[in-house]
């Protein structure tokens, strides 16, 4: 009987209080792991502010990608926008990650060597980062020649 | 009854057992969560990644990765035509920064990213000594960083190496399938930044969720079936050559 009692004692003692709750765990180790704050906000967090960005991004393809896949973690911002504001970012390091071209990309995705297409020239010189797609005044698409990006970028390299 | 003196002695020690789980009370999650109602698990699309690295960098993140750990990366493959049962794998940095360019060498050439399958029988958590890894009733593969003793049985378990030691804390860590976020109703950070939606994340328990009619209309495997670990993460139009 002693014994018994002695083994309920320690058993209260070693074993924590949720263990078994769910299965051969520690129960609340799950709420612990829930209860932890996030870093990306989300991209409905982005969209209830940023109105004008997003109708942007509905003119181009890049409407599916969300903005912290850019623009970083901003959880922090959206909790407080005016003391947290985002980086600026280099288009030429950023673009190239995914727009490099590699041999294991999938064939219809749009790729480029960036050494031949823009020669380091930051992307955002030609391209608008939300509707990448380079438009004219008419609102035609137009591809301009490297002489033309040449002159336009003058002084900037 | 008369309460004497012995009947006391057994008495208290009962009493204070039976307190101490009154105390402990039941875990708060995101309130309209319930555990049972969910049945997590994710989508890769092989054919849509473009080894960005973006999940690779969101994960470190949103869950403090240490330099040189990963909870997800990604491998490029190049499986030459001569030699389909020998592919060439490479993943510099865990894919973080992306893949250097290369020359198109012939063969098949695709990029895989990789984490914790969350099996529903996973060998990590049948290993663990204390309990301190575990399946959550949602099926998700867990770590229980203030139990785990970092005796590292899990991280030589699991076939997939998902597992690392944290060299801070000295615990056993893994992909939690961001469970701060899910819990929460967002998406986990590797499927929020993905530019071209080749991971997403999926409830079999939801019948709305479109991984059913994903499931329906594509041949989608799993890696090392033969492992027969019940790994939850499918992979669509996956090469025989991945391991």
């Amino acid at each position: 009987m002693i014994a018994l009692f002695a083994f309920v004692i320690l058993r209260a003692a070693v074993v924590p209080a949720s263990f078994g709750q769910y299965g051969h765990y520690r129960g609340a180790a799950i709420a612990e792991t829930a209860a932890r704050p996030i870093a990306f906000a989300g991209h409905d967090a982005c969209e209830a502010c940023h109105t004008d960005v997003v109708e942007q991004k509905k003119q181009g393809r890049h409407v599916v990608i969300a903005c912290e896949a850019c623009h970083g973690p901003l959880a922090k911002h959206a909790d407080d926008p005016s003391s947290v504001t985002p980086p600026k970012l280099d288009t030429a390091i950023l673009c190239a990650r995914c727009h490099e071209a590699n041999s294991a990309k999938p064939k219809g995705f749009p790729q480029v060597v960036t050494a031949d297409h823009s020669g380091g020239i930051a992307c955002d010189t030609c391209h608008q980062p939300h509707r990448p797609k380079i438009q004219t005044s008419t609102n035609e698409t137009k591809t301009e020649t490297k002489a033309e990006v040449e002159k336009k970028t003058e002084g900037k390299k | 009854m008369d309460i004497t003196r012995r009947r006391l002695l057994v008495l208290l020690p009962a009493a204070a057992v039976a307190w101490k789980y009154v105390l402990a009370g039941t875990p708060e999650l995101s309130p309209n969560y319930k555990l049972t109602e969910h049945w997590w698990t994710m989508l890769i699309d092989i054919p849509k990644c473009i080894g960005c690295g973006s999940c690779v960098r969101a994960c470190a993140e949103e869950n403090d990765v240490p330099d040189g750990f990963y909870r997800t990366w990604i491998e490029r493959y190049h499986v030459a035509d001569w030699r389909l049962e020998r592919p060439e794998v490479e993943s510099p940095n865990g894919g973080k920064q992306g893949f250097p360019p290369n020359q198109d060498a012939g063969g098949k050439n695709f990029f895989v990213p990789k984490l914790c399958n969350h099996c529903a029988d996973s060998p990590c958590t049948q290993v663990c000594p204390v309990g301190a890894t575990f399946v959550t009733p949602d099926g998700v593969v867990l770590v229980d960083k203030n139990y785990c003793l970092g005796c590292r049985y899990c991280v030589q378990a699991c076939p997939y190496g998902c597992r690392f030691i944290n060299p801070r804390t000295k615990t056993a860590e893994k992909c939690s399938l961001c469970y701060h976020r899910i819990n929460k109703g967002l998406t986990t950070a590797c499927c929020e930044v993905c530019p071209t939606g080749a991971r997403q994340l999926a409830d079999l328990k939801n019948p709305k969720d479109p991984i059913h009619e994903f499931l329906r209309t594509h041949s989608v495997q799993v890696l090392k079936p033969h492992m027969a670990t019940g790994a939850k993460v499918f992979y669509n139009g996956m090469d025989g050559s991945v391991r």
